[in-house]
């Protein structure tokens, strides 16, 4: 089965990595996304790498969401990718959300994080990102 | 039957245990791909077998947090769990937010347990048109029991008996008075009653109603339906509940229950997927088919009503001659 040639909804997993308690960015953005039709699965708070990998796997998704705001993000990102990547699951497109500095930002990038969106982003730019990223014409 | 004929290759992985293959079937199932369909038929005859554990009830009822719990503790057993827990698609946009998997408990790295969430995608009655499927393909993955947990359903949201072997409804305290448990629809699907929240005052009086509306009996198939009371923060209740789930289960295979029941769902599967074709095909050639454009124009002009014209149309086209 190609994956790319599916024809149902677009599904999404977003999740929050780490220890953090802040999920309003999360879930503003969940809900955008399914405004946009999309089918969010929503993993919540305090989630492992392991966990969101497992999630992403089991429920098929076309896209990871991972919201951070704890500073946490240079270690629990590229954990994250290569556990994909273990997983034989690398072709899911992963953004990210949160407090990221530039620096890290770039670094994240270069580690295959595929878009990153600071404070302050659109919900539109977040949309129109997801849809590209999940239909494979990143 | 012949012996079994050499599965393809994606249904191959499935029964391996391959968790990936078995992702990607779901979503071919959800989304009524056709490349699922080589897959669906050589598994089938795997299936059938295992319990198929309903839990529905109203919103913000703690099904979400009582699968979790019973998860856990079946995994304890040594049990591999298959659960599916379906929540609503927006009418709007198509789109859901599917929160479930938030209440999950559990080892990242334990393969016992596949949880999979599903949006109901116009399907009313509180599961999706894929759910029947989707438990299948997890029976054929290998899986001992599986769970459906459906949307927060109204009082006749009963579709989960065209799935679950064992139907379990929960309901907290302070729902109603005792005439809403004489109504139709969700108080006679229940083979078990799970007053959750049982922690909260008023479960004594919940579970006296529910006590004396299943000692007035429900069905012809000889099961009274047993009460449990549940709490999910100070736990308490799971073993009752679990070893109701189990009773049921073996009164089943003791009465012949689960054959006749897997009968009278595969029947009514079968009429669903004809009612979808055939409704499909009649809308399409209602708009292109010249003939039938005319009896619609006839019916939008009062020259004849609507069902009339339903039974001259499948007389005509469906019937067999």
């Amino acid at each position: 089965m190609a994956r790319r040639t599916k024809p149902g909804p677009i599904r999404v997993l977003i999740a929050k990595p780490g220890l953090d308690g802040h999920d309003r960015g999360a879930k503003v953005v969940a809900r955008a996304l399914r405004d946009a039709g999309m089918e969010v699965i929503y993993a919540g708070l305090r989630q492992t790498p392991e966990e969101v990998v497992r999630a992403a796997v089991e429920e098929d998704v076309d896209l990871i969401g991972l919201s951070i705001l704890s500073g946490a993000h240079m270690a629990l990102f590229p954990r994250i990718l290569a556990l994909l990547k273990q997983e034989k699951a690398r072709r899911i497109p992963v953004f990210a959300g949160g407090i990221i500095p530039d620096e890290d930002a770039r670094r994240l990038q270069k580690a295959g994080v595929q878009a990153i969106f600071g404070p302050g982003t659109s919900l539109e730019e977040i949309v129109a990102t997801a849809r590209r990223l999940a239909r494979g014409t990143a | 039957m012949s012996p079994a004929p050499r599965l393809p290759p994606a249904a191959r992985a499935i029964v391996a245990g391959d968790r990936r293959a078995l992702a990607r079937a779901i979503t071919a199932v959800e989304n009524d791909d056709p490349a699922a369909r080589p897959i669906v038929r050589a598994l089938y005859p795997r299936t059938g077998k295992i319990p198929v554990i309903g839990l529905t009830g109203p919103l913000g009822v703690g099904k979400s947090s009582l699968l979790s719990l019973l998860i856990g503790r079946l995994r304890t057993a040594g049990r591999s769990v298959g659960a599916i827990a379906v929540d609503p698609s927006s009418p709007f946009s198509g789109g859901s937010v599917l929160g479930d998997r938030i209440r999950l408990e559990r080892r990242a790295d334990d393969d016992g347990v596949y949880f999979r969430s599903m949006a109901s995608r116009g399907e009313a009655g509180g599961i999706a048109a894929a759910t029947r499927e989707v438990a299948r393909l997890l029976e054929a993955a290998g899986f001992d029991l599986v769970f459906v947990e459906t949307v927060g359903s109204g009082q006749v949201d009963v579709a989960i008996r065209e799935v679950a072997t064992t139907s379990v409804v929960v309901l907290v305290p302070h729902l109603g008075d005792d005439v809403q448990t004489l109504k139709a629809g969700l108080f006679e699907i229940a083979d078990i009653f799970d007053v959750n929240k049982s922690d909260l005052p008023g479960a004594d009086r919940a579970a006296r109603d529910l006590s004396e509306l299943a000692s007035l009996g429900r069905s012809a198939d000889g099961w009274t339906s047993r009460i449990v009371r549940t709490s999910t923060t100070a736990p308490m209740g799971l073993d009752e509940l679990w070893e109701a789930i189990e009773a049921h289960e073996r009164f089943l295979d003791e009465s012949g229950g689960r054959v006749a029941g897997e009968r009278r769902r595969l029947a009514r599967e079968i009429a669903d997927r004809v009612r979808e074709h055939v409704g499909r095909d009649v809308t399409v050639r209602l708009d292109r088919d010249r003939e039938l454009r005319s009896l619609l124009d006839r019916v939008v002009a009062r020259r004849t009503d609507p069902i009339s014209a339903a039974d001259r149309l499948y007389r005509q086209r469906y019937r067999a001659r």
